[in-house]
């Protein structure tokens, strides 16, 4: 065990390499995803045909293929096209392409669940449809969208181990060169697991915070928040507070008793 | 005008015209369609059949040689710049403050300066007795309060038109006086064109000039609020009336 200790401290740098490329590859990948995902998600709610079936096409496509075959298709494929892209751009592609596409449906769905309300009200103050869609409905839909982001956002960090198989050298990769290097299987795939889930922690910590930034704009907080709930407890003790109060004999005294021996 | 939803057909052959100035309170059972026709003429519905005029200016279709086409959307959204609508649910934008809900509009539509549509905010939160919530998310207030400031996001667009969908609805009865109250106020004070849907006769007989009867799709009887109160001619007005009073 100590022997493993001392392996993993001196392939610490190795390992810092692999966490920044999955890092590097997460964050571009998100940032592509979101990107990709708004586009698409927007063009899927147009009632333009000409902007919403293309949009459906390239969606289902791109849920619809492996995320792997699509890397391959960027590294091996694009090159006989003509077109030569580095892996690490081969890898924030596809997975911007392949969660973008999936985001796109979450962008969709959430933008669909915004009270029709919203809609007419903006109709009736003749808004212009970009100005309906980036003042009214667009933050509405945005604090609806961020829990399933924050899901498919982690699954693409996950899903970051594929670029093993395009030379780039990630997490996975260098886990994978810790086991060879102390022979311990357990102990290499346990530090990849524990290393993967703070990252996955961290972007779920992120998420929440910008959830709570959104619901907090539109007045209101998550549902069952933490500060919700202190609510119903105060609630709760001030209820009792009056009845207690109100049993008991009424007249001046009664806040004291009520009070107690706080005072 | 006409409407149908697919093969059901809600209005036919409708034809009325509101004079400038004029109120009017449409009555009926529900399904009989006069919420449609304010959604119509706010173009929250598509007309499905012939045309609806401001002014003389046709809304959303006009007759080009003899066909029916419609207008471009920036057409008619020019046009609806001059119809203010106030819903049953309010439709307050909850991301932004009571102010920004009412200066929205007269900013990005009819290009107002922003201290302009600010003062011009101020001035109407006051007129319906909520200067002191200007800063506070709408989700905050009661839905009295929600209700009077759609009334006064409505108004900063000066419409010359405004439309009351069962404004008073979703409200607790002890919110519905001071709603009924500014509605009243604007009633008296200026000459802007009322379409209303209510349940509140008493307020309908009070503020409109004139009161249609609607069953079916169709005006079953109109005249001013008086003569159809006391005086229905039809045995359908009657038991509604009695049904609803």
């Amino acid at each position: 065990m100590t022997d493993n200790v001392t392996t993993l401290l001196n392939s610490l740098p190795q390992l810092w390499e692999g966490i920044q490329t999955t890092l590097i590859l997460t964050i571009a990948g998100s940032i592509g995803t979101i990107i990709i995902a708004i586009i698409l998600g927007l063009a899927m709610t147009s009632p333009h045909g000409w902007m919403r079936i293309p949009a459906r096409i390239i969606v289902e496509f791109f849920r619809g293929t492996s995320l792997l075959v699509q890397i391959f298709w960027l590294f091996y494929v694009f090159p006989l096209l003509g077109v030569e892209l580095d892996p690490l751009m081969c890898g924030i592609g596809a997975l911007s392409l392949n969660y973008g596409a999936y985001s796109a449906e979450v962008v969709r769905s959430s933008i669909k669940t915004v009270n029709p309300g919203q809609w007419e009200a903006a109709i009736a103050l003749s808004l212009s449809p970009a100005r309906r869609m980036i003042r009214v409905i667009f933050p509405q839909a945005w604090a609806l969208m961020i829990p399933s982001l924050a899901t498919l956002l982690i699954q693409l960090l996950k899903g970051t181990a594929v670029v093993f198989f395009i030379t780039l050298s990630d997490l996975t990769d260098k886990i994978q060169q810790l086991r060879q290097s102390t022979g311990d299987t357990v102990f290499a795939f346990t530090v990849g697991l524990v290393i993967y889930f703070v990252i996955a922690w961290l972007i779920q910590e992120l998420m929440n915070l910008l959830e709570r930034q959104a619901t907090k704009r539109l007045g209101r907080r998550r549902p069952n928040s933490r500060s919700d709930r202190r609510e119903a407890r105060r609630d709760a003790r001030a209820e009792s507070k009056r009845e207690a109060g109100a049993t008991t004999v009424p007249g001046p005294s009664s806040g004291n008793v009520g009070y107690g021996g706080a005072l | 005008m006409e409407k149908s939803f697919g093969k059901t057909t809600v209005l036919k052959d409708l034809n009325f015209t509101v004079a400038p100035g004029e109120r009017v309170t449409l009555i009926g059972p529900s399904g009989s369609g006069k919420t449609t026709i304010l959604r119509l003429v706010m173009t929250l519905e598509e007309l499905t059949g012939g045309y609806i005029f401001v002014d003389g200016e046709p809304l959303t279709h006009t007759e080009k040689n003899g066909k029916r086409v419609e207008l471009p959307s920036k057409t008619t959204r020019a046009m609806t710049t001059r119809i203010g609508m106030v819903f049953q649910q309010f439709n307050l934008f909850p991301n932004m403050t009571v102010l920004e809900n009412i200066i929205e509009a007269p900013i990005h539509v009819l290009g107002r300066s922003k201290a302009d549509a600010v003062a011009e905010a101020k001035s109407l939160l006051d007129k319906v007795g909520l200067a002191d919530k200007a800063d506070e998310h709408p989700t905050r207030l009661s839905g009295g309060q929600q209700q009077r400031v759609a009334i006064a996001r409505a108004l900063a667009m000066s419409p010359e038109i405004l439309l009351l969908d069962e404004v008073t609805s979703a409200l607790d009865p002890e919110l519905v006086g001071d709603v009924l109250g500014v509605l009243r106020d604007i009633a008296e004070t200026t000459d802007i064109t009322m379409l209303l849907v209510t349940h509140e006769m008493q307020f309908a007989r009070e503020v409109s000039h004139r009161v249609m009867m609607f069953d079916g799709g169709q005006v079953l009887e109109e005249g001013p609020p008086d003569q159809i109160f006391n005086n229905p001619q039809h045995e359908r007005t009657r038991t509604f009336l009695s049904s609803v009073q």
